[in-house]
């Protein structure tokens, strides 16, 4: 061993070791220190014992405990899945159009709305929802179907034109260009007259041959005044909002080969309490119609649904 | 030079605690330490029950770390998360403090204020309470196990638990309110961590105050290696002053040596009243947590034997020197300035200045505006362009404001939110925000068809006495040209 001495000062004896002058003392360690030391050891005994330590040939040891990162993770899924059962009752308890009087409830419900708008919506109308050419924009104030909360949560559980669906929004609009019922001058002058309504074409001589032609096959569905008419889904077209677009040439090929845009019935893939949350969220959006309460029940009229 | 006990011959890696019985003693600096113990006790005690009125809207507790909410009141003081600067400014004005104390008085913090010094020396007189003063509790301490020790420890101990738990018990009263927490915590229904909270405080304060004691700051504190390197020669420390002790002798040795012997007595008065048993002749130490007690033990001694006080005093290293020389020895007062403590003071000063005048500028009422930006625009039917925007009002009273968000800029521009009809979609809008809270708002805001991007600004104003407002700068979407 090296160069031990007694340091002078301290009385102490050194280790030996020496690092350019600098010596270290042998003092002794507390006792304490030392079976704060075993006691460290003794609780990592006990962790091995009770979670999983041992790298074994193909898995671990599982430990007493069976404590699993994935266990523990579906634990917090469960836990996470009953914290919100209470709320998603409450949302399937309620009648739709009562929802936005607890403000609470309505929160909490358009947010759960909004995550499955990310699921099982976004592929059509966007993340959004905004929509693009043929998928409508649902923060709008331009309803096809109707905007109202009980409207909005019809067309979400029944769709759009679903063959075998009874209560499915459905309407057809005749491919007047394809099918020969107008010949293309004729589809034309419909084109521009109902462009110009929206001041989007000049009133020119073709414009107003085209109402004529308007009112002898449109006006059905679309209105004398070209407004629409929810029942049957027909759009209105003399507002700024085209589903399949305002060009002129995309104008014409509606008229020609006439769109009919599908949209699936939610009451068979969805829980009724996600479609509520849904029809609320896009309610939500910003073009949301109130609701009118039927007479029987006067007494809700005024229960939320202030929203625009 | 050594004498032969100095000289210790490790015969084991490992050393049981030598157990320390401080003996009472009394004096200027033992005075102070009262004191201190009382007030910092007495603040560390009462502070929760203080009660403060901010109104309905706002807890009434003078002194509140309110985590669930994210608040923290301090008397006439409410400091909101964003303005976590505040804590850390007083965090590290504390450090500065810490470093200015050190480099003028040396350890004294260790010395009077630390938490493990005050509840040290708390429990060391419950000790002299239950057991007696040094000698009795030597004369405990090796007794055998009896009826009688028994008792004793079982009273001390009991006492220490009693003292342990009031500690951890007052410290959760900072994090709640107290009177309701207390009841809460009696009957059973107070959180779980409160519980937990109390118990590791309990269990700490009862091993470090009332058996670790000193190791804790020997092996467990780093402050005081750190105060190894703040401190320099022109700090003050508990010193003896060896050139006048030296060579120790009785005071009847004196009497037949005249001039040979020097002032220490070698009464050992020193060491026994030390609370980290260390031997403050034998120089600077770590252990020397600079408490003070062995001046004030010291001084009766010189006192009894007629010879002038000072023996062991608080001096600097460089008046040390001098004195050995034959200077003057300086008054203390004169040791605190120099040029290290000014530098601190200043530097300490202007962090809390600085801080001062933060507290009196800070607007309580704030706009943050964060834009829809998927889609970026929405062509309403009419034409009509509209953007959305989460507007989010804060209001830091503790009280609901009326306030007023306005449009400027944007020509005929209209905003409505979800709360109103879109028919009364105006330039303006009055929102009545709730005390304390930041409340988020969803604005839908129409531009005129054919406008084109631009910026604009929502202006909010408090449409109170007290007034005051924001302005937050946005962008505003529109279909550009040639898009479509």
């Amino acid at each position: 061993m090296a160069n031990k001495r007694i340091d002078e000062p301290t009385g102490v004896e050194t280790v030996g070791h020496e690092w350019d002058g600098i010596e270290e003392l042998n003092n002794p360690l507390p006792r304490w220190w030392v079976i704060t030391t075993y006691l460290t050891i003794i609780f990592a005994i006990g962790y091995m014992v009770v979670y999983p330590a041992i790298p074994m040939l193909h898995s671990g040891t599982q430990g007493v405990w069976k404590w699993s990162s994935r266990g523990q993770l579906e634990a917090e899924l469960k836990a996470a899945k009953d914290a919100k059962a209470e709320t998603l009752a409450a949302i399937g308890a309620t009648p739709i159009e009562q929802i936005a009087a607890n403000k609470d409830l309505m929160e909490k419900a358009v947010a759960g709305g909004k995550a499955a708008f990310r699921q099982n919506c976004v592929q059509c109308h966007g993340s959004g929802a905004a929509g693009s050419i043929g998928y409508p924009n649902l923060k709008d104030e331009d309803w096809l179907w109707g905007g109202n909360i009980k409207e909005i949560h019809q067309t979400l559980t029944y769709g759009i034109r679903q063959p075998g669906v009874a209560e499915t929004r459905t309407s057809l609009m005749p491919s007047f260009g394809k099918d020969g019922i107008l010949n293309p001058g004729q589809v034309n002058d419909v084109a521009n007259y109902v462009l110009s309504l929206s001041g989007k074409a000049p009133a020119s001589a073709s414009a107003q041959a085209g109402a004529a032609i308007f009112a002898a096959n449109c006006v059905a569905c679309h209105g004398p005044d070209a407004k629409g008419l929810r029942q049957f889904g027909a759009p209105n077209l003399t507002d700024a909002v085209w589903l399949y677009g305002d060009k002129k040439e995309q104008v014409v090929g509606s008229i020609t080969n006439a769109h009919a845009g599908v949209m699936p019935a939610w009451g068979g893939r969805l829980d009724p309490v996600t479609i509520k949350m849904l029809a609320l969220y896009v309610h939500s959006l910003g073009g949301g119609e109130d609701f009118a309460e039927a007479p029987s029940t006067p007494a809700a009229a005024d229960n939320g649904n202030a929203k625009p | 030079m050594l004498s032969p006990d100095q000289v210790k011959q490790p015969t084991s890696l490992y050393e049981k605690r030598k157990a320390v019985f401080p003996k009472a003693v009394d004096g200027r600096f033992r005075r102070f330490k009262w004191l201190v113990m009382a007030f910092t006790l007495g603040v560390y005690y009462i502070t929760p029950w203080l009660r403060w009125n901010r109104g309905p809207y706002a807890p009434n507790q003078a002194v509140l770390v309110d985590l669930a909410h994210r608040r923290f009141y301090m008397f006439g003081i409410e400091i909101w998360p964003h303005e976590f600067y505040f804590v850390a400014g007083l965090l590290i004005m504390a450090g500065i403090g810490l470093f200015l104390i050190t480099s003028a008085v040396g350890r004294a913090w260790c010395g009077y204020a630390c938490p493990q010094t005050v509840w040290t020396d708390l429990f060391q007189h419950v000790d002299r309470l239950i057991d007696g003063d040094r000698n009795a509790q030597l004369r405990l301490e090796a007794a055998p196990w009896g009826p009688h020790k028994l008792f004793k420890r079982g009273l001390k101990w009991s006492i220490y638990l009693f003292i342990s738990f009031w500690t951890g018990g007052a410290w959760i009263m900072y994090f709640a309110d107290a009177p309701s927490l207390t009841r809460d915590f009696w009957s059973g229904n107070a959180a779980g961590v409160a519980y937990a909270t109390v118990g590791v405080l309990t269990a700490t304060t009862f091993l470090l105050g009332g058996f670790m004691r000193e190791q804790v700051c020997i092996y467990m504190c780093p402050w005081p290696r750190i105060q190894t390197a703040m401190l320099d020669e022109k700090s003050l420390i508990v010193t003896y002053k060896d050139w006048r002790g030296e060579p120790r002798g009785s005071v009847k040795k004196a009497e037949k040596n005249p001039g040979g012997v020097g002032d220490c007595v070698d009464c050992n008065q020193c060491v026994n009243v030390c609370p980290t048993g260390y031997d403050i002749r034998n120089g600077p130490d770590i252990r020397c947590i600079t408490c003070a007690l062995c001046i004030d033990a010291c001084d009766s001694v010189m006192a009894q034997v007629g010879r002038p006080r000072g023996l062991i005093d608080y001096a600097t290293l460089e008046d040390c020197k001098s004195e050995r020389e034959g200077g003057e020895a300086r008054p203390i007062s004169k040791a605190l300035f120099h040029t290290r403590t000014l530098i601190y003071t200043g530097v300490w000063a202007a962090i809390g200045a600085a801080l001062l005048f933060a507290l009196g500028a800070r607007t309580r009422i704030d706009i943050a505006v964060q834009k829809d930006r998927n889609p970026p625009y929405t062509l309403q039917s009419s034409g009509e362009v509209r953007n959305d925007y989460t507007v989010k009002l804060r209001n830091m009273e503790t009280r609901p404001r009326p306030m007023e968000v306005t449009i400027d800029g944007l020509p005929g521009g209209r905003m409505w939110t979800d709360d109103m009809p879109r028919e009364q979609a105006a330039r303006s809008i009055k929102v009545l925000v709730e005390p304390d809270r930041v409340d988020p708002l969803r604005v839908y805001v129409v531009a005129p068809s054919g406008t084109a991007e631009q910026h604009f600004k929502f202006v909010l104003r408090a449409s109170d006495a007290e007034g005051g407002g924001d302005v937050n700068d946005v962008r505003f979407d529109a279909p550009g040209e040639g898009e479509e």
